[in-house]
């Protein structure tokens, strides 16, 4: 009797698909990044909330009505609403420019464009002093004019400007550039003036985008740290942003006053995550066609 | 409204993309621009458009000079090779646009807007998807919302851009047919860019074979067809078998093929090319007329017309299309030598 009986088949082990894997080494790669974001991201955070609520929550709120903490938050919330409008109008015009025209130059300025994001923004900063400092090379002619450029508040928005620049501009070139121009010649042919071809039109099609590109731009502004320190001078209730009273206080080893300005910021992180989240959702909602049937018609 | 280019330039860095061209479209006229990609159709079109500025001549639109005039009030309507169809706007909408946008003096109420667009949806017969996206539709349907969109603001001009360049082979019969009768229904002076010379035959009123930017011929598709004005028309519209040789003494010799070239009597030597359309090519066992021997091949045998492919004494190829009849009348067999007797030729200076 030499017949084998069929071997029961086994559970698979190798992976069925050619693009899933083994039980096994799902469970790896999914413990592996879970507990890198749990060690790096959800433990800090927990740490800035239960040290910012270690004396209890009316010592909590006692450190942010404190006027120095107040005059911080209006300073960052003055900065960010002064620096997002503008970058935003930066943005869509640099972006318009680059994504719908041909023009000498336009590698020139796309790299230019993310040069912010290649300094580090203690050098942006201190190009700022540089420039406008007492010594600098354009500070004598500022002083003269009267304006106060480092160590003031238009210094800080001045930093805060550049380091932000590239968030905009950023998200809606690879889009704009993806939906290209003949909507808008669409729209010119029809009759709409340049003025509702950019509202009617351009506006819409970005949308989801220049939101993003805003609420990634935001966040930057108010947690800002390295250009905005160099420029501002550390000058306590008049040119401290919130991540620089949060320094302030932690040197001063006053931890609970410190971990509750940052939390504020911790705060901000986190709707701004949901706000992206949101938008990205919308995005993706706006972008999937319902049907793509060739042949129903 | 009738339009009118004269002396029609257009550069894109050293690529010159339309080169001294002039033509004229009569009112009420449906006429193609047909060329091979990069012949500049294309920008001739978007030129007569506004979308893009001559670097020299002229566009007349009904004798009058349009060629400063911008682009929104030039009152052309122009569709798409993408459609162009706005994305975040509904079907309704999208038709809706070119009424929307004019000045509060000239925009219709929007009992009139509602009206007008409905009218034009029932006429491209999309009446039931008004309230859909683009995304929705088919590319059939997309093409037809683009042309009611178009047709919203009461064009003079109707200008297409390769209109049905990217739909399947079914769909295209279907709309190139229907954008005919719709033509003859509101009979607005209209042009079309297309590659495509079955399209070009089938549609238009007149055609204009251009390549490098240049206009070949016009006329109507008969006569394109019939009497082609150069070699480059006689090849783009419909196969050909193509004959090299030379000229002289008032004949081609092309090989071992010759024929009467009395346009040449007395003239030196010089190269020529012949074009034979397949049709024009007979099949016989005996040598009669102007002809030459060839070894059958290939046969095709399926459809209305059966095709045959044969290998002449320098191994080229020569297709020849007969009648079943005359198929079945002869019944060659494969690797049978055969006379090709050519009933016609046609005959060009060959390009240097």
């Amino acid at each position: 009797m030499a017949t084998a009986s069929l071997p029961l088949r086994p559970r698979p082990l190798v992976a069925t698909r050619a693009t899933s894997e083994p039980l096994l080494i799902q469970i790896l790669l999914t413990t592996v990044a879970v507990g890198f974001l749990v060690l790096f991201l959800v433990l800090p955070l927990l740490a800035v909330f239960a040290q910012a609520l270690e004396k209890g929550i009316g010592a909590y709120f006692a450190a942010l009505r404190e006027p120095m903490a107040l005059s911080a938050l209006k300073l960052t919330l003055l900065t960010a609403g002064v620096a997002v409008p503008l970058n935003l109008l930066f943005g869509v015009a640099a972006s318009w420019a680059i994504a719908k025209f041909d023009f000498p130059g336009k590698n020139a300025l796309l790299t230019l464009i993310d040069l912010p994001f290649g300094v580090s923004p203690v050098i942006s900063g201190m190009v700022f002093i540089l420039l406008f400092g007492r010594q600098g090379i354009l500070g004598p002619w500022a002083e003269a004019h009267g304006l106060k450029l480092v160590f003031s508040v238009p210094g800080l928005i001045l930093a805060t400007l550049f380091v932000t620049f590239p968030f905009v501009a950023r998200e809606l070139i690879p889009l704009m550039q993806a939906q290209g121009t003949e909507e808008e010649e669409a729209a010119r042919v029809l009759g709409a003036s340049g003025w509702q071809m950019f509202w009617r039109v351009t506006v819409p099609n970005i949308r989801w985008g220049l939101l993003y590109g805003v609420i990634l731009c935001n966040a930057r502004a108010m947690g800002e740290f390295g250009a905005v320190s160099v420029v501002s001078g550390h000058i306590r209730g008049k040119t401290n942003t919130l991540p620089l009273h949060v320094e302030i206080l932690y040197n001063e080893y006053n931890f609970q006053a410190a971990f509750a300005a940052a939390s504020l910021l911790a705060f901000l992180a986190l709707v701004t995550l949901v706000a992206k989240t949101l938008v990205e959702w919308r995005a993706a909602e706006a972008r999937a066609p319902l049907t793509e049937d060739p042949n129903v018609h | 409204m009738s339009i009118e280019v004269r002396a029609v330039t257009k550069s894109f860095g050293s690529f010159v993309a339309v080169n001294d061209v002039s033509l004229t479209v009569p009112t009420g006229e449906l006429v193609a621009l047909l060329g091979p990609s990069g012949s500049g159709k294309t920008s001739l079109l978007r030129i007569i458009a506004g979308l893009e500025r001559a670097d020299a001549g002229q566009v007349l639109f009904e004798g009058e000079d349009a060629t400063a005039r911008d682009v929104r009030h030039r009152g052309v309507g122009f569709v798409f090779q993408h459609y162009a169809l706005f994305r975040h706007m509904s079907v309704f909408e999208n038709v809706a646009f070119g009424l929307r946008v004019r000045p509060a003096a000239r925009r219709p109420p929007e009992a009139e807007i509602r009206r007008k667009v409905t009218d034009l949806l029932k006429l491209v017969q999309l009446d039931w998807l008004g309230d859909r996206y683009p995304s929705q539709l088919s590319g059939g349907q997309r093409q037809r919302v683009a042309l009611a969109r178009a047709l919203a603001v009461e064009p003079k001009v109707l200008l297409l851009d390769e209109p049905f360049g990217s739909l399947d082979a079914k769909v295209r019969q279907e709309l190139r047919r229907w954008l005919r009768r719709l033509h003859d229904e509101i009979r607005v002076t209209s042009v079309f860019v297309t590659h495509d010379q079955e399209e070009a035959l089938e549609v238009s009123d007149r055609i204009v074979v251009m390549n490098h930017g240049r206009v070949e011929q016009i006329g109507t598709p008969q006569e394109v067809f019939d009497h082609p004005a150069t070699s480059f028309v006689m090849g783009f519209l419909g196969s050909v078998n193509i004959f090299h040789g030379r000229a002289e003494d008032g004949r081609a010799h092309l090989g071992e093929l010759s024929v009467d070239y009395p346009a040449h009597d007395g003239a030196g030597p010089r190269p020529v090319q012949a074009f034979a359309r397949p049709y024009d090519l007979d099949l016989a066992r005996e040598a009669a007329g102007d002809g030459f021997w060839a070894t059958l091949r290939h046969v095709n045998p399926a459809g209305a017309v059966i095709k045959l492919e044969l290998e002449d004494g320098e191994t080229r190829l020569v297709q020849v299309e007969t009648t079943r009849e005359r198929y079945e009348a002869l019944h060659p067999n494969a690797g049978e030598r055969l006379y090709v007797k050519a009933r016609q030729v046609r005959i060009f200076p060959a390009e240097s």
